[in-house]
């Protein structure tokens, strides 16, 4: 993974556990008129040590992010595709925007210079698809391939499907996620406009405050997080050291706002309830949660009354934390940087907490492991991820017995 | 994309300099690049890449390429012939 907390399984979890805040001011572009100046920015990424010079210059930043992080996966998995038969190894690689800076650039260049000068990659630079295939090519994974796209619920969905292409067997294993970069003038601009990102640009590492009474809006990350996802007695035979199982994931819509959360989390709630009925999880067996708790004011409560509605008394006996008051939030990566985070807390048995949590907002009352991770015995763990459109998605992973 | 600025310099024929043009758009190292290497059989430039490679060279030697000729420019030399016979005809 290429996250703005860390490059690579440990220095993420460091951060994750050391508290460390990946925000600071936006330096992709000029953004000192706009009313929010910060984001979660993956610094001194070199995409060559993934790619070829050619191939890096005519992908966008999300599928360089994409590749770098499938790479990374593949090489932890010690799985070796290209010695595997064709239809074994797929790919589910999600994004919400794609190549949104290659978008601006070339309407950019139609104004400015007219048509002939659009670059014959803008096709395959902008859509969000394209990350699945650029792995594919790359790593030689000839099994299902595409995207799902769900705004910020993406890479949730991703894993969650790519999870039953492998039950279903259409392959033995999967690589999944989700690759964001859109930390861009347009989309900075169009997520001010919409009045849901925090303005503490004074104060970066302080922005994302999830559940915090003094929250003002979510901070936009970027980065990449896939995950290999196996069969489990392939993996069991082949010997790979398995992390966690990827139990299932239920996925439900609000049916109520474009861009505003159902304020009762009935749609997430449902999402929560759906996972456990359908892997056989009670409230009970659920260990911890990880938030998609995005630091707005109307998320994290609507998000607070849904895991209390699915969880019912087993919500206020376990911690609860939002990883994005450190990462930004990865948007169509976020679900999988948060399947990630609840994967490395059951590997590792802590909780990495919720930074910035000094006052709790009184209506956001539950345990949501303020500002120090906590060691817990976690052997199952909900993931949560909503997006735009009333996407819900919530993933459950579970320890594997050794 | 290097887009050359609407200040650059009257251009001029000099093939070191097409070299390196076209090896940095295809990824290649510029002594590759050479009048009797092909672009997709050597180069192994797709047709993606030989249009962006065109482009470069419309925009730093002011010249248009028609559509009718891409389909000549086998080998390095053939754009190079072309260019020595077109000079450059001002706006591209």
């Amino acid at each position: 993974m290429v996250t703005p907390i860390g490059t690579g399984i440990d220095e993420v979890w460091g951060s994750l556990t050391q508290g460390r805040s990946g925000i600071g001011t936006i330096t992709q572009f000029d953004a000192s008129a706009y009313p929010t100046r910060i984001a979660a920015e993956v610094h001194d990424f070199d995409p060559e040590l993934y790619m070829d010079r050619k191939t890096a210059r005519h992908v966008a930043r999300y599928c360089r992010l994409g590749l770098a992080a499938a790479r990374m996966a593949l090489a932890d998995s010690g799985l070796q595709p290209e010695q595997m038969a064709p239809d074994d190894v797929g790919v589910v690689v999600s994004s919400g925007a794609g190549g949104m800076e290659e978008i601006e650039r070339g309407h950019q260049v139609l104004i400015d210079r007219g048509i002939t000068r659009i670059s014959p990659f803008m096709v395959p630079m902008m859509i969000t698809d394209i990350a699945s295939g650029l792995i594919a090519i790359e790593l030689r994974c000839g099994g299902p391939n595409y995207a799902v796209v769900s705004a910020c619920a993406s890479s949730g969905h991703a894993l969650g499907d790519a999870a039953e292409v492998i039950r279903r067997g259409d392959a033995v294993a999967m690589l999944a996620g989700g690759a964001e970069a859109a930390i861009t003038p347009l989309l900075m601009g169009a997520f001010c406009q919409l009045g849901a990102m925090s303005k503490r640009n004074d104060d970066p590492a302080g922005s994302s405050r999830p559940f915090d009474l003094s929250r003002d809006g979510f901070i936009m990350g970027e980065g990449a997080v896939i995950m290999v996802l196996e069969e489990m007695e392939y993996a069991r035979q082949r010997g790979a050291r398995i992390w966690a199982e990827l139990l299932g994931c239920g996925s439900t819509a609000d049916m109520y706002h474009f861009t505003a959360p159902e304020p009762h989390g009935y749609g997430a709630a449902r999402a929560m309830q759906k996972v456990m009925r359908q892997t056989g999880i009670s409230p009970a067996d659920v260990d911890y949660v990880n938030a998609h708790g995005t630091s707005t004011p109307l998320g994290d409560l609507a998000e607070t009354l849904a895991i209390k509605r699915a969880l019912g008394e087993r919500a206020t006996q376990i911690p609860i934390s939002s990883t994005k008051s450190m990462s930004g939030h990865l948007l169509g990566a976020a679900g999988a940087l948060e399947a990630a985070a609840c994967v490395l807390a059951i590997a590792n048995d802590v909780v990495p907490p919720t930074i910035n949590l000094e006052l709790p907002d009184p209506d956001c009352d539950l345990d949501y492991v303020p500002n120090q991770a906590r060691p817990a015995r976690i052997d199952v763990a909900l993931s949560n991820s909503f997006g735009f459109g009333g996407h819900n998605a919530c993933l459950a992973l579970g320890r594997v017995a050794a | 994309m290097s887009e050359p600025s609407a200040t650059s310099p009257e251009p001029t024929l000099d093939f070191a300099e097409m070299q390196k043009l076209a090896a940095d758009i295809l990824g290649v190292d510029p002594e590759q690049v050479q009048l009797d290497v092909s672009f997709a059989r050597d180069l192994a430039a797709d047709s993606l890449d030989i249009v962006e490679l065109i482009m470069a060279i419309e925009d730093r030697y002011q010249v248009t390429l028609p559509e009718e000729e891409l389909d000549h420019m086998k080998k390095v030399g053939d754009l190079w012939t072309y260019l020595l016979a077109h000079p450059a005809s001002g706006q591209p």
